[in-house]
């Protein structure tokens, strides 16, 4: 008995003393410590999808453009370019001193390389739309030609033309996304498909992968290679993966962390007052949105329901009331901020409570709905503390001001998504978007029919002769009259119901220097530094 | 002894089967894939991943391939986790978990036997009220109240420890975890080993070790103390799944990639592989144990053997 | 001595869950109704928010009252499903012995191998974290525990005199299982029961704070918890209520166990 007892301590302790000194990566230097929602699920750019995905890989890897700390756009990986007068040839000067981080320089074949490989069927990439726009790209997807015909092509080691099929002004955007970022061909041909591991990872950008614990941390370290290593403050970066909000706060308050990838949303007036100018709230290229399911009773063919209970719900007590971190109320689509766009606002926006809700009980009555014939509609949302409260919110305002009887569908997210897609149960369902790139085009074309984000599964042959003038216009002034009457002719037709537009929130320690908030909420490391602490 | 033991080992052979299968209907009953995600794939991009990892494939096929691969050490790659296989995340994660298991199992028996004799001893005393009164709170309130509670005072008021297991190297961040983890066990420990101690030490044997003029505490450790460990050692089979049940919330709060996360996390992103990974890697495991432990019993109390 | 464990804890359950279904009704205020001017307000007789209001305005003496009603009603349904489960297991599997008895207990022990909360954890999420599911998932593998010690008590009573009496002069097996056995369970398959109960209410609170318990708008105490746990610096009512009144069912439910029990291991002895 007492031999066994000691036994086990002595395991147990062996134990301890082996992992006390396990490694753990040793800091050195200025490290940067922030948090991510969850791990990436690859760092492999073209197989990589997610916003925490993007963040490291922004970190480690670097694209012909960039973007500077309040979101205009800079060059990058390229000095400067040249389009031609159609609008259809790019040509990119590329950086001579730019390196990998094993020092072998970066060439324009190596992001030909890239770019074929996004393009390629069997790599599956999400993004391979990013360069939906270049010759063949399309058909290379599709797998229609090979991806060697895409239209890009290395003059020489510092020259990369890239062929259009129809003028795209909002290219270069596209071109700050990592599925856009170049790769090292030896790397790839070498490690396959698991190149983008620590130790085998090569990077061009201003940080390395030095270690990756899944499920806790990504430590990254200085790119000593960077052709702009002397600018980056930051010796290295750690991004904890931290998947619930209020640890993660907790995490901040013992110091641990410098910045926080979002804050909690209850007791947000509390935060404001503890934390004051560490809260940096931003507006963001995002809408929260519930769709109306086009193809089925009671919302098919019937606008005049959908707009009635849009109006019944009163959007500015949502923003103050229940999220009250700045959350912009939203009447149209495209969300304020996008650059060389003036969003279009449904015409209820200006009118005064009582007159939007008898306007609303109207429109309710003429849809053939009454007190005593009240709609009876499901309202799916997925998992969430903030959906929970606005579902509960907006249940609430259709029922008092129209009587309406909304039943409240909880769903994960993958049953939610899978459901809005076969658009056989959904009704009403909670969904968002996220641009990918600062032009309206990232927004409006998700109603574009056959667009699988087109939930609502909109098709009005108006919109779609309108977009595709604007897709036709070099000239930036007419093709944004386009888009905005084709924004327009959309939220006349109600095809869903605009709730807020988001704001990206983060705790940012006032040690940490270079922070801008912009509308994309990129904030690159290097960028960043750490002025020391107490 | 052998026999005993072969026949064991094979009988938990088919239950294993039946386990995998049930674990594998289930994850691939759940609705939802491990693609699915807030953006939405383009029809051709979904099918050439479903094609990739074997998704377009009728069930049973998919089953038995990954049987088969099961047989020869593979356990697959893990959807969520695109860079790595299931056995490296488990491989990473497991040693955490048991780590982590390990000491709080260790602290629980150590904390739970001393204060439930300490108590037993001064019966009805206020040091036993106490213990039991402690003890007592252990067992009702749930894990996920003590460790947000243990962090906001140690780690954020009074920055004496770490609230993230990743800001922190050494043994400081096992501190919270560990103790959060074995506080119910303890608690359990101490109330059992109360009990079977008062019952013993009303036994004969103890009342004549007494008369031969051994102090308490002699008597204790040399005649009390097994016996009243039996209940303790029978209740380590529970003890242990209790821990591990334990360690998905703690893993979670304090952000600990060990195994329990990686489960949880895998069923809600429908990571079939990695899901699968897990349950078979803890059934084999368990059933290892469950025999090292009837060997155990055997060893200590022979009368066992000979059923 | 232990009587007394028994009235107390009993007493206190009984006025915990008289007060559970009656105190909504007397309260002005429903558990689903939002109301954004009120969020978070402290405890207060004007109002009649006694417990306080959540992050959406709701009352929070409501919602917790419909929470206990709940977390009993999950705990009792799941520990009926295992008692009948592990009770019929265990007697077959006592009554019948040898081989078959044999057979049986090894499935239990294998079973019991097995991570069951990762079971609870894959039904939950492959069935859409249905309300029934959760007592049927709690109750299904709960009953290893119950079937063991059934199987122990039935064994040890086959052999007793008046098991061979009736056998002796011929009463069929099921009878005696009926008449006589089953009888002699009751004592020790109530203590259990009231042992578990804890376990299962244990286990929703902590699918709650997975995610995976029951749905809005309707609450158990182990969600209300969960969700006072994040208020607990702003809004400590929140956690206090529902956590106190989760801890005090709790220990009453294991006092009255432990009463029980001694009240028939004293019948026992006799």
């Amino acid at each position: 008995m007492k031999s066994m007892r000691y036994l086990l301590l002595l395991a147990v302790f062996g134990l301890v003393a082996v992992y006390s000194c396990s490694g753990e990566p040793v800091d050195a230097g200025v490290v940067l410590q922030r948090g991510i929602p969850a791990d990436p699920e690859t760092l492999d750019q073209h197989k990589a999808r997610s916003t925490q995905a993007a963040d490291v890989l922004r970190d480690l890897g670097e694209g012909l453009v960039g973007y500077s700390p309040t979101g205009e756009l800079v060059p990058a990986g390229a000095t400067g370019w040249k389009v031609s007068e159609d609008g259809r040839t790019y040509t990119f000067h590329l950086r001579p001193e730019a390196r990998w981080s094993n020092g072998d320089p970066v060439t324009a074949e190596h992001y030909v390389f890239a770019f074929r490989r996004l393009v390629t069927p069997a790599t599956a990439a999400f993004y391979a739309n990013m360069l939906a726009d270049v010759m063949n790209a399309a058909d290379a997807v599709a797998g229609r030609v090979p991806a060697e015909q895409l239209g890009v092509e290395a003059v020489d080691d510092l020259m990369l033309v890239v062929r259009l099929e129809r003028p795209t002004p909002y290219l270069l955007s596209l071109l700050t996304h990592p599925s856009t970022f170049p790769l090292h061909p030896a790397s790839v041909a070498e490690h396959g498909d698991s190149f983008a591991r620590p130790g085998t990872l090569i990077s061009n950008g201003a940080f390395t992968l030095e270690a990756w614990v899944p499920g806790s941390v990504l430590s990254l370290r200085r790119n000593e290679h960077f052709w702009n290593d002397a600018a980056t403050a930051l010796d290295g970066v750690n991004h904890h993966v931290v998947v619930q909000d209020a640890a993660e706060l907790n995490r901040y308050r013992a110091g641990e962390l410098h910045i926080t990838s979002t804050v909690p949303p209850d007791n947000f007036e509390e935060l404001k007052v503890q934390f004051g100018d560490e809260l940096r709230v931003a507006p963001y290229l995002g809408i929260y949105y519930y769709g109306f399911n086009l193809l089925k009773p009671p919302f098919k063919d019937n606008p005049e329901l959908r707009q009635a209970l849009s109006m019944a719900v009163d959007r500015e007590q949502l923003a103050t009331k229940i999220l009250g971190r700045g959350e912009v109320p939203a009447f149209s689509w495209v969300p304020p901020g996008v650059s060389r766009y003036e969003p279009t606002v449904m015409s209820f926006a200006t009118l005064s409570r009582e007159a939007r809700e008898s306007l609303a009980r109207r429109l309710y009555k003429e849809a053939g709905y009454s007190e005593e014939r009240p709609l009876k509609v499901e309202l799916r949302y997925n998992t969430s503390d903030t959906n929970k409260k606005i579902a509960a919110a907006v249940q609430s305002m259709w029922l008092n001001v129209l009587g309406v009887e909304a039943t409240l569908v909880n769903e994960e997210f993958q049953v939610l998504l899978a459901n809005m897609r076969d658009a056989e149960v959904t009704q009403v369902f909670r969904s968002s978007w996220m641009g990918d790139y600062n032009d309206a085009h990232t927004f409006l074309s998700v109603l574009q029919a056959g667009n699988a984000a087109n939930m609502p599964r909109y098709a009005n042959d108006e919109y779609e002769s309108l977009m595709q003038r604007a897709a036709s216009q070099v000239d930036a002034e007419r093709r944004r009259l386009y888009l905005e009457e084709a924004e327009r002719v959309m939220l006349a037709d109600h095809p869903l119901l605009p709730l807020y537009f988001f704001v990206s929130k983060h705790l940012v320690r006032p040690e940490v220097g270079g922070w801008g908030d912009n509308v994309l909420d990129y904030h690159y490391s290097q960028h960043l530094s750490l002025s020391a602490t107490e | 002894m052998l026999r005993y033991t072969l026949l064991r080992v094979l009988g938990a052979i088919p239950t294993l089967l039946l386990v995998i299968a049930l674990a594998f209907l289930m994850v691939h009953a759940a609705p939802g894939g491990p693609f699915d995600d807030e953006r939405v794939l383009p029809a051709d991009v979904e099918a050439n991943i479903a094609h990739a990892y074997h998704l377009d494939e009728p069930l049973p096929k998919q089953f038995v391939r990954y049987l088969s691969g099961l047989l020869q050490g593979d356990l697959g790659p893990s959807y969520r986790y695109r860079d790595y296989t299931v056995s490296e995340l488990i491989g990473n994660s497991f040693p955490l978990s048991l780590q982590l298991g390990a000491l709080a199992m260790a602290l629980a028996v150590v904390v739970g036997v001393s204060a439930g004799t300490v108590a037993a001893l001064r019966q009805d005393s206020y040091l036993d009220r106490l213990v039991m009164a402690c003890s007592m709170t252990g067992i009702s309130v749930p894990v996920f109240v003590f460790a947000p509670v243990l962090v906001l005072l140690f780690a954020v008021k009074l920055q004496w420890l770490p609230a993230g297991w990743s800001s922190a190297s050494g043994g400081a961040r096992l501190v919270l975890p560990v103790i959060t983890l074995a506080l119910p066990q303890v608690a359990y420990i101490a109330r059992l080993t109360r009990a079977s101690m008062i019952d013993v030490l009303g036994r004969d044997f103890i009342r004549t070790a007494r008369a031969q003029g051994l102090g308490t505490l002699t008597v204790v450790r040399l005649h009390a103390l097994k016996p009243a460990m039996l209940p303790v050692l029978s209740y380590m089979g529970p003890a242990v799944a209790a821990i591990l049940t334990g360690s998905v919330v703690v893993e979670e709060i304090f952000g600990i990639p060990g195994l329990g996360q990686f489960f949880v996390r895998g069923a809600l992103n429908r990571d079939y592989t990695l899901v699968l990974g897990i349950v078979v890697f803890y059934a084999t495991l368990i059933v290892l144990l469950n025999l090292v432990v009837d060997i155990l019993y055997g060893v200590i109390d022979p009368r066992v053997r000979y059923r | 001595m232990k009587n007394r464990a028994i009235t107390v804890s009993g007493t206190i359950l009984l006025t915990i869950a008289v007060v559970a279904l009656v105190g909504p009704w007397l309260s002005p205020h429903d558990y689903v109704s939002t109301d954004f001017d009120r969020v978070l307000l402290a405890p207060t007789i004007a109002d009649a928010h006694l417990f306080g209001t959540d992050e959406l305005g709701r009352d929070l003496f409501v919602r917790t009252m419909l929470g206990i009603r709940v977390t009993l009603l999950v705990a009792l349904v799941a520990s009926f499903v295992s008692l009948v489960i592990g009770v019929a297991y265990g007697a077959i599997a006592g009554f019948v012995g040898g081989r078959v008895d044999a057979v049986m207990m090894r499935f239990v022990d294998t079973l019991y191998a097995l991570p069951f909360i990762f079971f609870v954890i894959l039904l939950m999420v492959a069935f859409e974290r249905n309300f029934l599911l959760i007592f049927v998932a709690i109750g299904a593998v709960n009953w290893l525990d119950m079937a063991r010690i059934v199987r122990g008590q039935t064994l040890s009573l086959r052999e007793r005199e008046f098991v061979e009496a009736a056998r002796l002069t011929g009463v069929r097996n099921r009878r005696i299982i009926f008449r006589h056995i089953a009888p002699n369970l009751i004592g020790i398959v109530v203590v259990y029961v009231t042992l578990t109960i804890p376990q299962a209410i244990l286990v929703e609170s902590f699918l709650s704070f997975l995610g995976l318990g029951i749905q809005e708008p309707q609450t158990s105490l182990g969600a209300l918890v969960d969700a006072g746990v994040n208020l607990m610096e702003g809004a400590s009512w929140a956690l206090l209520f529902p956590a106190g009144l989760l801890a005090l069912i709790l220990m009453c439910f294991n006092f009255f166990g432990d009463g029980l029990r001694d009240f028939f291991d004293a019948r026992q002895a006799n």
